[in-house]
């Protein structure tokens, strides 16, 4: 066969498949605009009514019925705590996850906001400028939003395992910063008697309120992560996370997006970091420290980085840990508990409990599969 | 590379400041200007030998070896203790770094090994060595702040040097062990079989494995190196600093941003870096107490945001 016999035999293959898929795909015109946008909305419901399974809903009952069935230590203590500290690791899954960096400054940019809250808010201590609490609080998200970023663009300058280092790097600076500066800081004593202002006659740091709260946020940066990872913005993050040049070369600019994906951290961190300060009623250099800046990486890695509901199912079992490890070890062994346990988590199953859940249940799901329909040879 | 007009204009941007306090400060009180010179490059020293081993590992094996800090703190504990049974300060010297070097070696041989080419695996995997490294020596040695003491014929300052009257002779023999380290490292890396072999996998592994050289060995002796060196450094810090748990923070910090400042994976780099941290930390303390960390803060962000490798890293 000559190649133009070639060139033509080829190409009317290709008009052919066009054509057939063009067939295939025909789609009625819609009579008007209008009408195929609300048909648009509505299978969008319908898909999401459609994605909402009976385990979704019970699990939502049991969130909210929780403050009423358990005492208010368990739901102060451990299930406002988890769903704060879940809320700051999910600001770390989504950027390890989704856009392949490892922060571990994460504590950090919640700290800032922490920071911002007691410097700028109402606090047992002199320095603070005691402004009204919606200011303060717009500052502090703000300024947790502008750090992160900052902090992703130094970071992503470099690629990589290098983002680990600058950051921790940077973490445990600010820690040394906050330690060592009294005229802005307080140094080591921190800020104490932080509470929430008294909103609607309601006051927020009594268990049910905190924990309504906390489970508001924590239920609106799921579903933010969720929908974000779904749109161009997200859908680009995870191109550049798996090849970044080829994204590079398709017109993606990979450093912009790294920095947006910081600053959007940066928010779900600093709203984690606003409830932490709150919940705890303090903020001094050791919430700041290495180890917490660890912690949430302990979480994030525990629970799963690959799916938002990683980082509360770690930071469940890490305050449940935290809480009740002490009855059968001794206090001061935690970390080596915690620590035991991240490494064998990491050596063991790199994607966390709900990669080992998903291995599970694939495993499951085959041995079922041969039992049922491939005859086992002898 | 850069031109050499933009290299006159960073030599003139950065000289000129630091020019100008020089000659003020030494004008307002050369004694406090040259004390702090020689505090900083003393400081120096102990950050270059426990930095260059974190830089020999990174180098090799794109490994950031987060349980650095906890390696230092061992072989610390470990020399403090046969200082203690022996009363011989060279013999816990060699016992920090074999300590410290045998402990590198099962880390390396038994865990890292297992997840080779998973440079982030390989981190978090060093993370969470070091929470139950520093957990262990918090159980055995508890909280309480040790001193090693400095030998005899370290003991007691040298006295006649000209400005500063006298000068503790055991600060004075650090910069002599870094000087030293430096040195050795220079020969084992440009004179040795080892050290080529060091070198050539830096630059590309899997070629040298092609070669016929056994890399996973190669590694290995690396990586006993770097963590000897911590080891090293912890019993050199044992008698400057002190042993307290928290201590590996610091350090595993102080060779983070030495690192990064000189530039990953390079020696010199590691040297200059050292100079660097330990000349702004120490003027830090002795000018501007309260903000002595936000100067390294800065000298890190000016150094990521002009030079993204570090002052002597490679752009590959």
């Amino acid at each position: 066969m000559s190649a133009a016999k070639w060139r033509r035999a080829m190409s009317a293959g290709s008009l052919a498949g066009t054509g057939q898929t063009g067939t295939h795909r025909q789609e009625p015109a819609g009579p008007s605009s209008k009408e195929s946008v609300s048909s648009s909305t509505s299978t969008r419901l319908g898909r999401m009514r459609a994605s909402i399974k009976p385990r979704h809903i019970l699990c939502l009952l049991a969130a909210l019925a929780l403050p009423f069935v358990a005492t208010p230590f368990f739901t102060y203590q451990v299930a406002a705590q988890s769903l704060i500290l879940g809320l700051v690791a999910l600001s770390l899954s989504f950027l390890a996850g989704y856009g392949g960096m490892v922060s571990l400054a994460q504590m950090s940019v919640a700290g800032m906001a922490g920071y911002a809250v007691a410097v700028l808010g109402v606090s047992g201590t002199e320095i603070s400028l005691g402004w009204h609490w919606g200011v303060v609080l717009v500052f502090a998200l703000l300024i947790s939003v502008v750090a992160s970023a900052l902090i992703g663009w130094l970071s992503v300058r470099t690629d990589g395992i290098y983002t680990i280092m600058i950051t921790l790097a940077i973490g445990v600076a600010f820690y040394y910063l906050v330690l060592q500066n009294y005229s802005v800081f307080n140094g080591f004593q921190g800020f104490q008697k932080v509470h929430p202002p008294v909103v609607l006659g309601i006051k927020w740091r009594d268990p049910i309120p905190l924990y309504g709260l906390a489970l508001t946020c924590a239920l609106a940066g799921y579903f933010f992560v969720q929908w974000l990872v779904r749109t161009p913005f997200g859908i680009a993050l995870q191109g550049i996370r798996d090849n970044p040049r080829r994204m590079n070369s398709l017109g993606y600019n990979v450093t912009a997006h790294r920095v947006a994906a910081y600053a959007v951290s940066g928010l779900l961190a600093g709203v984690g970091g606003v409830l932490l300060i709150w919940y705890n009623g303090l903020i001094s250099p050791g919430s700041v420290g290495t180890g917490w800046l660890i912690n949430i990486l302990v979480i994030a890695v525990l629970g799963g980085t690959k799916h938002p509901l990683g980082a509360f199912l770690g930071a469940a079992i890490f305050v449940l840990m935290q809480t009740f490890a002490i009855d059968l070890i001794d206090r001061e062994r935690f970390n080596l508990l915690i620590g035991g346990v991240f490494l064998a988590i990491v050596l063991f199953s790199p994607d966390g409990l709900l990669g080992l859940w998903a291995a599970l249940r694939a495993r499951w799901q085959l041995a079922q599969a041969k039992t049922s329909t491939i005859r086992r040879r002898p | 590379m850069m031109t050499r007009g933009e290299r006159w204009t960073t030599a003139i941007v950065v000289g000129a400041p630091i020019l100008a306090f020089s000659a003020w400060a030494i004008h307002d009180n050369p004694r406090l200007y040259t004390l702090t010179m020689l505090n900083s490059l003393t400081l120096a020293s102990l950050y270059f030998i426990v930095a260059s081993g974190f830089t020999l590992v990174f180098g090799l094996m794109r490994n950031v070896n987060l349980a650095h800090g906890s390696l230092y703190l061992l072989g610390g504990y470990v020399g403090y203790l046969v200082a203690a049974k022996t009363g011989w300060w060279v013999l816990a010297l060699a016992a920090g770094f074999l300590a410290s070097a045998v402990a590198g070696l099962l880390i390396q041989v038994f865990i890292l090994r297992r997840m080779q080419g998973q440079d982030l695996r390989q981190t978090m995997v060093t993370i969470g060595l070091s929470i139950v490294i520093a957990d262990v020596l918090l159980w055995i040695f508890t909280g309480q702040v040790y001193q090693l003491e400095s030998p005899a014929w370290l003991d007691g300052p040298i006295r006649g040097i000209p400005v500063i009257n006298a000068y503790s002779a055991y600060r004075l023999s650090l910069l002599g062990f870094g000087i030293a380290i430096g040195l050795f490292l220079w020969w084992l890396l440009n004179r040795t079989r080892v050290g080529t072999m060091i070198r050539a996998g830096v630059d590309d592994r899997a070629m040298l494995a092609a070669a016929g050289v056994n890399v996973n060995l190669v590694f290995a002796v690396t990586f006993m190196l770097g963590a000897g060196l911590a080891g090293f450094g912890g019993v050199i810090g044992a008698v400057e600093l002190s042993l307290v748990p928290g201590e590996d923070t610091r350090l595993l910090l102080a060779s983070l941003i030495v690192v990064i400042v000189g530039g990953m994976g390079s020696v010199p780099g590691a040297a200059i870096g050292a100079a660097i941290l330990g000349l702004a930390e120490t003027y830090g303390l002795a000018y501007a107490p309260t903000y002595s960390v936000v100067f390294t803060f800065v000298i890190l962000i000016v150094v990521l945001a002009f030079r993204p490798r570090g002052i002597m890293g490679v752009t590959t």
